[in-house]
């Protein structure tokens, strides 16, 4: 029984159809890769509803009750004795959305002439864009700390919406030229002897059938500006009152907060871009990974 | 195709089948620039003028209090930051930690990936799902992410130490982000760099594996079949053929892996702060900056590392034009 709905796809062919032990193989597999990948994030979740006391009495013991008040707790701003974490998540949220409009207007431009415009300099931009993706991010945060400090720029938010724009503009290059490329080219060939100028040949014709590509594009450099730790740190560590959600959670670490309250405030900062993400996500990987296929 | 027969050829065709080739050319270069313009203004404002600065400042003599005075002030040339990194014991031994978790964690993503990759292969019942699910850990903020492991590895209330304690007989908590060497067996392990390792193939692996993934969809069915009609068995099926398929995009994830890893500053700094010997290059950059407010030393710190990348990107650029070839 079994045996024969094991090999729908491969018929008669003795060598490559799946056995039972090689079925028994892949499930345990595929069992212990869930477990590793999803096994920590299940503890936090399972953690962040636990009280504190429980925790630290028994710290393999499984939930008794659904306690939430830790997620209350991290939200409320300090003056109610919270941690402050709700206004974390506006900043966040604030300079995330203001990244993804500025890198996306920059990128959508970019990318096309990338993809289609044949202009003279084209081979070297390209290669520029390529170039600056790959280019160890690290060593430029010096100069960048020293200019924007110089300028007045690094206890602000703009100056961090400023770097971040800087760090999602190659990815997003790259992965929206691979969307365009993808595109059917005879439309814009139509479009362009029927005497469409540019501006509306991008906004009547193209952009309307990129969009899913821009939208994912859009959402991961969100991811990008979202979980970003490193510049925060650089940039506002000083100023409580502008942290951004990573960098207060990581920054309550070290303060007598309970672990109970950090998990719920990691799990809250994730869960709206996890969901995001497995919306768009067939985009999002196709974006990625083209030209792995070659 | 609408211009009927005249497009069929790409490429030159195409141009002489408009109607003022020169103009076309002309406004093909125009609009080209025109667009790709502000992309490239924001690289040379935040990527080409940082680099020239970064350089300039790995050899003059500045600190974190002469900001207000950048620009004022001629600058005055010195080796003095490159001859310091490299007669100081932190820089050698940060490279030597740098190379040793950059290259466990992309030998170690890439195994996993490749693993993961050959295992859902074959579609089963809720195969989509598993994919998804198994991207979690990629997609997860890496905060969040350093925050669990945190809880889960800590002594007092960590729940790897509890079931150590309660089912594996260990006698005491084991520090494992603050250990810098434990006797296993007799055998010297470098407790805190490994979890750090296993940390980051954990974020990794899930884009190996989907890079692998895409890799092997395009390997066409008919290779393995013919292969089986002449009695191949799977293993020889994976050696002979899957595996060679995957050489080149295995390589390619190796090099961005070792690349990537190499600059790695959150995920170390979030775990140990540095603690138990897990300096790595970044943290040593950051270090120079922020504790010791040297801006010439870390600059210079910066520019070994790139140094070093340098090397690397281009053995990467020869690699993908390989795979581009074939």
């Amino acid at each position: 029984m079994t045996r024969l709905r094991s090999g729908p796809q491969r018929g008669a062919m003795g060598g490559v159809r799946s056995t039972r032990a090689s079925r028994a193989g892949r499930a345990v597999v595929v069992a212990v890769a869930l477990l590793w990948s999803l096994g920590p994030v299940v503890y936090g979740v399972v953690l962040s509803v636990r009280p504190y006391a429980e925790v630290t009495r028994d710290p393999l013991g499984l939930p008794t009750e659904l306690d939430l008040s830790a997620f209350a707790t991290a939200m409320r701003d300090e003056a109610d004795g919270g941690f402050g974490l709700g206004r974390f998540v506006l900043n966040s949220l604030g300079v995330a959305v203001g990244t993804v409009i500025l890198s996306i207007l920059v990128c959508v431009l970019g990318a096309y002439a990338a993809a289609r415009v044949r202009y003279r300099g084209r081979a070297v931009t390209n290669g520029i864009i390529l170039a600056v993706y790959l280019f160890p991010g690290i060593v430029l945060a010096v100069p960048k700390f020293v200019i924007l400090s110089r300028l007045g720029l690094t206890s602000t938010l703009v100056g961090l919406l400023i770097v971040y724009v800087a760090a999602t503009v190659p990815v997003a290059l790259y992965m929206m030229r691979n969307f365009f490329l993808a595109l059917p080219q005879s439309v814009e060939e139509a479009a362009i002897m029927d005497g469409c100028s540019l501006g509306q040949l991008l906004v009547r014709v193209v952009l309307p059938i990129a969009i899913p590509g821009v939208v994912a594009t859009a959402i991961y450099v969100f991811m990008i500006a979202w979980n970003e730790y490193f510049y925060a740190l650089l940039f506002l560590v000083q100023h409580r009152g502008l942290w951004t959600a990573p960098l207060g959670i990581a920054q309550l670490g070290d303060f007598q907060v309970p672990v109970t309250v950090l998990l719920a405030g990691s799990i809250a900062v994730t869960v709206p871009v996890v969901i995001v993400f497995f919306l768009a996500q067939r985009y999002i990987v196709s974006g990625l990974v083209q030209g792995a296929e070659r | 195709m609408t211009a009927g027969p005249t497009q069929v050829r790409p490429g030159r065709a195409r141009r002489a089948a408009v109607t003022r080739p020169t103009t076309a050319a002309q406004r093909a270069n125009r609009s080209g620039w025109l667009l790709v313009s502000p992309s490239l203004a924001v690289v040379a404002l935040v990527v080409l003028l940082p680099f020239v600065l970064v350089v300039v400042f790995g050899f003059s003599e500045i600190r974190l209090v002469d900001i207000p005075f950048l620009g004022t002030e001629p600058v005055e040339w010195t080796l003095d930051n490159f001859r310091q990194a490299a007669a100081s014991q932190a820089f050698w031994g940060a490279l030597w930690t740098t190379v040793l978790y950059a290259g466990l964690t992309a030998v170690g993503s890439l195994a996993v990936g490749l693993v993961l990759a050959l295992a859902l292969r074959r579609p089963f019942a809720g195969r989509g799902l598993v994919r998804a699910l198994l991207l979690v850990p990629y997609v997860l903020p890496v905060v969040a992410a350093a925050t669990i492991w945190k809880t889960a590895l800590n002594p007092q209330y960590g729940v790897v130490n509890a079931f150590g304690r309660a089912y594996l007989g260990w006698d005491t908590p084991v520090g494992f982000l603050s250990t810098t060497s434990a006797e296993v067996w007799g055998i010297p392990v470098p407790v805190a760099l490994l979890v750090v390792v296993l940390f980051d193939i954990w974020k990794s692996a899930p884009l190996a594996f989907l890079f692998l993934t895409a890799r092997l969809q395009s390997v066409p069915g008919e290779i393995e079949e013919a292969a089986a009609l002449d009695g191949a068995n799977r293993r020889q099926v994976l050696r002979f053929i899957l595996l060679p398929q995957l050489r080149a995009v295995a390589l390619l994830l190796l090099l961005l892996r070792f690349i990537w890893s190499f600059q790695t500053f959150d995920d170390v700094y979030l775990l140990t702060e540095g603690a138990g010997s897990t300096q790595v290059m970044a943290i040593q950059v950051y270090t120079e900056l922020v504790t010791k407010a040297d801006i010439g030393s870390a600059a210079a710190f910066g520019l070994l590392m790139s140094l070093i990348l340098c090397v690397l990107l281009a053995g990467y650029v020869l690699l993908s034009r390989r795979t581009d070839e074939s």
